[in-house]
């Protein structure tokens, strides 16, 4: 960032929207996440209309396990707290506070994705799979999806986090790490309307 | 109705230029109650449009000659004018008046075809799967089956429920009326009904691979007498079908006409499994 | 694997053989790379080619290389449909067997839907936009270079397909279960999926990027009342692009699943869904059709409101007409199949959804004819692509007005009526405002004119041969010529007709080859413009000089109401600008990743075709260093000097300011 930019700096104005570049990066990226839910609306619909179309295999009800998946819903809502919580210390510019809750963020979001892992490696052992019916196509796919998003979110903010311990809060830090939160926090989202629509329905019907 | 009678009137020389000009004149020759219906619609559809076409083509063309750019008028500077709310409400009402007039009778249309044409008759019934690439007519009423032609009784609906063991076909005769996909996995049905004795022409519409082009039947309309007759003709004279045809008329290829005199009930027809051996595409 | 059992797979699978028309094709394409290869070589051309057009996040250079691989696709997508029509020509021709047929076919409408008309659309775009809006380049300039590097390597990697592994051969449509794992086993179909998927992540990131620029990247004074209207075309279509592309993404990513990994979304098998397929694509396809149309309104009223010397008329209804259509544009894609047994409720509002896009369409041929009424008429080869536009898209909307009653549907659909009517809209339509906007803004991107007296030639030839080619395929139709068949019998009645359109066909082909020869001789020996503005514009393109400087304004523009450089022409301000005192503009810095990253896309891509998992995983692992390295950016970018730019400005407007 050209040092201009940085002495134009208004006060009480976030850092990452203090110059031009910050704001039209936030608005593109606000533009990829409305383009994201319309692609998560696809497969939510795309599963919904499978919702019965099991082939005369196994039903989601007799193999879906809501345990694990409550406390996976709990630990992404814990992290998109403390990823709040990290937003926080960057307003306050405290560097070592957002490091430390970003990291914290980022461990709940390994053992979610963890859990995943394991959730899939429980259903496939139970004879379920991708190619099992049209159903657990759909399942596999929507939840996958949202599982590789939140994998590719990991690897990209502990990259931006080394760039913070390393130059610490600036503008250009700043936006990355804000923006990486706004990804995290949309990846919660989703998760809740995979856990309503898939999980709760699945439970219920 | 005497929109029909309109219609009719001005449609004719449109259909003897058509008749003139070459033999099968398609969809502008209809010869049942179905494709009547549909052949009104579009003539009043191609009149509506006129409406419009006619009045857009001459303004467009006096307005580009007027105000070409001419030696005598190389002074002239444009005036710039805004709009005009008046005028664009005015063509803003016009194509919804011209939608409206085709709206109406589209969805009335569109709701009379889903049923018969001659609701107090027993409609004859026939089962159409399109496979890869052929065609199965199958008439559980009278147990036959044949392939690459069908025959129907004249003035008499026929309620044809359609299926499919590949890929998405469409079952389209143009002189008895519009067509409709056949689909793996899905039954729809569709009436026709013919009206005149004849052969006609029928097609797969919809794509479905090598030899989509070969995939043409001949529906033959004729007497109530003659198509029993030749329900019997087929129940006497024709083989019947054993598991095992059944299976062979599954392997993707093209066959000629075929006749059966009964089909195995249980068999179902796919060609979307594994193991479907599926042809070379280049010879 | 042994010696010969290489052999076999390379001339089995690997290489497509079997046709002397294919072989001569790849003859042609490999001299063809050769000779690429040798010049640039021999003339050193290499480390040109890197840094000024590989690298470049230049929207004007990005949009000039979009324009030159469409017209290279164009020329594709044409000798696919000669090949057709040569075919087509008479009863039982000898030319195609079926197979090819169907290749070519299937080729020829997804190259010049998604790799001829929406990349040149893009590409004008690209040159014009932020040139119209007062802007130094578009909000994210490496973004755009990767927009155009993914949409380069998914058209490459669909037009491989013709030498390597098999052309797809599904209809552009792909629609399982033809196009699934069992009908269609083997690389084709993967290419097509793969391709657009590349190709399709290339044309989303292009709409977010055009969204975020006219949103934020305006001149001072510039509201959104007063943007140009081809810029508002852009900022609609880029919506519809952001609301449409991720369906598509969806719809190909489940097929490919399906092929690849077994899955059923799409099988009758494990009773999946194949009319879900049909319906998430013309989710996207439908919307698609406006991507294509939209810019092409905002191409035909600039060029009209500039060669009629009037304002346009009714501006602000043909923005709202514009916003309407694209709303309209998400709820009419049933109209696709009505054949397929919908409820009657279901056609029913599905005919009325679009019909109801005539209202909007029929208030812009109004406007256009009122901009022309008490106008001074110029007829330049730009605006006779735009008058020839309204006389032709109108046929083509008013049979769309027919096609659109669902009874009346059951007899177009699938028959060459319906062919006839999507490519007069679509040819009237886009491929007209591609080359209106062509000759529009030609001496912006290179410096000189197009030469107009070929420019006629070319299109009185395209205008004539394209009625002689489609009209006739209107009463084919109703006569019941189905579309896709690879021949037809005799004694149908539809032989004249047939030979009729071939050589309609052939004229456009002229035509084609007369715009290219144009483009040459107009290098050589067209007229060079010194002014910036040689159509006498109302936007602020025409402020800058031909060709624009790279840093496009040496002022940021100041904007006092719609057609911002009329008025500025009007109160006689390009003189006195000269006189304000430059200042150091800042640029992004150019990019070898964009490149890069698609690169290991191709690569990945052409593993999936083959199912190589270990290639294709390879290839994203590729892409995932260079976005890796990409976080790791600053984005430094760097100062054009105010001296430098003194300089050039002095340099381009030499003549001006002789005057």
């Amino acid at each position: 960032m050209s040092k201009a930019n940085e002495s134009t700096i208004q006060k009480n104005i976030p850092l990452e929207y203090a110059n031009e570049e910050g704001r039209v990066k936030i608005i593109g990226f606000w533009l990829f996440l409305a383009a994201e839910i319309v692609l998560f609306a696809s497969l939510f619909a795309v599963y919904l209309v499978y919702l019965d179309r099991t082939a005369d295999g196994p039903t989601a009800e007799e193999i879906f396990e809501i345990k694990g998946v409550v406390i996976q819903t709990f630990l992404l809502l814990i992290s998109s707290f403390t990823s709040g919580l990290a937003t926080h210390e960057l307003r306050r510019r405290n560097t070592k506070g957002v490091v430390v809750w970003m990291i914290i963020t980022l461990l709940l979001g390994v053992s979610f994705l963890g859990m995943e892992i394991n959730e899939f490696i429980t259903y496939v052992s139970e004879g379920v799979n991708i190619s099992t019916s049209a159903f657990w196509s759909a399942f596999f796919v929507l939840v996958g999806t949202h599982g590789v998003h939140v994998t590719f979110g990991i690897i990209w903010i502990s990259f931006i986090l080394v760039q913070v311990a390393r130059e610490g809060i600036n503008t250009v830090t700043s936006r990355k790490l804000f923006i990486g939160g706004l990804y995290w926090h949309f990846l919660d989202v989703m998760w809740i309307f995979i856990f309503t629509a898939v999980y709760l329905i699945g439970m219920v019907l | 109705m005497n929109i029909k009678i309109v219609v009719k009137y001005i449609a004719s020389p449109f259909a003897l230029l058509f008749i003139l000009s070459g033999c099968s004149a398609g969809v502008l020759d209809p010869k049942g109650p179905v494709a009547s219906t549909q052949y009104d619609l579009i003539i009043y559809s191609i009149i509506l449009m006129s409406v419009v076409l006619v009045p857009v083509f001459i303004v467009f063309g006096y307005v580009v000659y007027k105000y070409r750019e001419r030696p005598e008028n190389k002074d002239y500077e444009p005036p710039e004018i805004e709009g005009n709310k008046k005028l664009e409400v005015l063509w803003t009402v016009i194509p919804i008046i011209i939608v409206t007039l085709l709206a109406v009778p589209t969805v009335k249309a569109t709701y009379d075809l889903e049923t018969s044409p001659s609701p107090k008759q027993e409609p004859l019934v026939i089962k159409v799967t399109s496979a890869q690439w052929k065609w199965i007519f199958q008439y559980p009423e009278q147990g036959i089956q044949t392939v690459n032609y069908a025959y129907i009784p004249v003035d008499v609906p026929v309620k044809f429920i359609l299926t499919s063991a590949g890929a998405m076909n469409s079952f389209w005769v143009p002189q008895l009326g519009g067509q409709s996909y056949t689909m793996a996995g899905m039954k729809d049905q569709m009436f026709l009904e013919a009206s005149e004795e004849g052969v006609y022409r029928g097609k797969g519409a919809n794509f479905t691979g090598r030899r989509f082009a070969d995939m043409k039947f001949k529906v033959t309309a004729e007497s109530q007498q003659d198509f029993n007759a030749w329900v019997k003709k087929i129940k006497t004279t024709k083989p019947e079908l054993t598991i095992e045809q059944a299976k062979q008329l599954m392997i993707p290829g093209t066959v000629g006409k075929m006749a059966f005199s009964s089909y195995p009930e249980n068999f179902k027809m796919t060609q979307l499994k594994e193991g479907v051996q599926n042809e070379p595409k280049r010879d | 694997m042994n010696l010969s059992e290489i052999k076999d797979f390379l001339i089995g699978e690997f290489f497509v053989t079997g046709d002397p028309t294919i072989y001569a094709a790849q003859v042609m394409i490999a001299l063809t790379t050769i000779g690429i290869i040798f010049t640039l070589t021999y003339l050193k051309k290499w480390k040109w080619l890197w840094r000024e057009w590989l690298t470049t996040v230049d929207h004007k250079k990005i949009g000039i290389m979009y324009i030159i691989v469409a017209m290279l696709m164009l020329f594709r997508g044409g000798a696919d449909a000669l090949m057709i029509r040569t075919q087509l020509a008479l009863p039982n021709m000898d030319f195609l067997e079926a197979q090819t047929y169907n290749e070519v076919f299937t080729t020829h409408g997804t190259i010049m839907l998604l790799f001829m008309a929406m990349p040149f659309l893009i590409g004008l775009i690209n040159v014009a936009m932020p040139l119209q809006i007062g802007a130094r380049d578009v909000a994210f300039p490496y973004l755009n270079a990767l927009s155009f590097w993914l949409f380069f390597s998914g058209a490459m990697l669909f037009n491989l397909s013709f030498i390597i592994g098999g052309s797809p051969d599904a209809g552009w449509v792909n629609y399982p279960p033809l196009a699934g794992g069992n009908l269609s086993p083997g690389p084709e179909i993967n290419y097509y999926l793969i391709g657009l998927q590349i190709a399709g992540i290339g044309t989303l990131t292009t709409g977010i990027n055009f969204i975020a620029t006219i949103l934020k990247m305006r001149a001072p004074g510039m509201t959104l009342m007063r943007m140009p209207i081809f810029t508002w075309s852009s900022l609609i279509t880029s919506i519809i692009i952001l609301f449409a592309f991720p369906v598509l993404t969806i719809a190909l990513a489940l097929l490919t699943i399906d092929r690849l990994f077994g899955s059923h979304f799409f099988t009758v098998m494990g009773e999946g869904l194949p009319e879900m397929y049909v319906n998430l694509f013309w989710l996207w396809g439908h919307p698609e059709v406006y991507i294509l149309i939209l810019p092409a309104f905002g191409i035909f009223s600039e060029v009209i409101s500039t060669f009629a010397r009037k304002r346009l008329f009714g501006y602000k209804a043909m923005v709202y007409s514009m916003i309407i259509i694209s709303l309209l544009s998400f709820v009419v894609w049933v109209h696709h199949f009505f054949t397929m047994g919908s409820e009657p409720a279901a056609n029913s509002f599905f005919s009325i959804s679009t019909m109801a896009i005539a209202i909007p369409t029929g208030v812009k041929i109004f406007n256009w004819l009122l901009t022309l009424y008490k106008g001074k008429i110029k007829f330049t080869t730009a605006h006779l692509w735009a008058l020839g536009f309204m006389p032709n898209f109108v046929i083509g909307g008013a049979t769309g007005v027919m096609l659109a009653s669902a009874p009346a549907d059951y007899q177009y659909h699938n028959s060459y009526f319906l062919i006839s009517h999507f490519h007069y809209v679509l040819i009237s339509g886009t491929v007209f405002s591609i080359f209106a906007g062509l000759h529009y803004w030609w001496p912006k991107m290179f410096g000189h004119k197009l030469n107009e007296r070929l420019g006629k030639w070319a299109f009185w030839l395209f205008v004539v041969g394209f009625n002689v080619t489609f009209v006739p395929m209107y009463i084919v139709g109703l006569m019941g010529m189905t579309r896709r068949v690879y021949t037809y019998e005799e004694g149908l009645g539809w032989t004249t007709l047939n030979f009729i359109e071939t050589l309609g066909a052939y004229a456009m082909g002229i035509a084609f080859a007369i715009i290219v020869y144009n483009i040459y001789y107009s290098a050589r020996y067209g007229e060079r413009d010194k002014t910036g503005d040689p159509w006498d514009g109302r936007t602020l393109e025409w402020s800058i000089p031909s060709p624009a400087p790279e840093y496009n304004f040496a002022h940021v523009p100041k904007v006092k109401g719609l057609d911002a450089f009329w008025i500025m022409k009007k109160e006689n301000k390009t003189k006195k600008k000269e006189k304000e005192p430059y200042k150091p503009i800042h640029m992004p810095d150019d990019s070898g990743q964009p490149f890069m990253m698609s690169l290991f896309f191709f690569i990945s891509g052409f593993g999936f075709v083959w199912e190589w998992m270990w290639m294709g995983i390879l290839g994203l692992v590729g892409v995932g260093v260079i976005m890796i390295l990409r976080t790791f950016d600053k984005d430094e970018g760097y100062h054009i000097s105010s001296r430098e730019i003194k300089r050039r400005e002095r340099a381009a407007r030499e003549d001006r300011i002789d005057e």
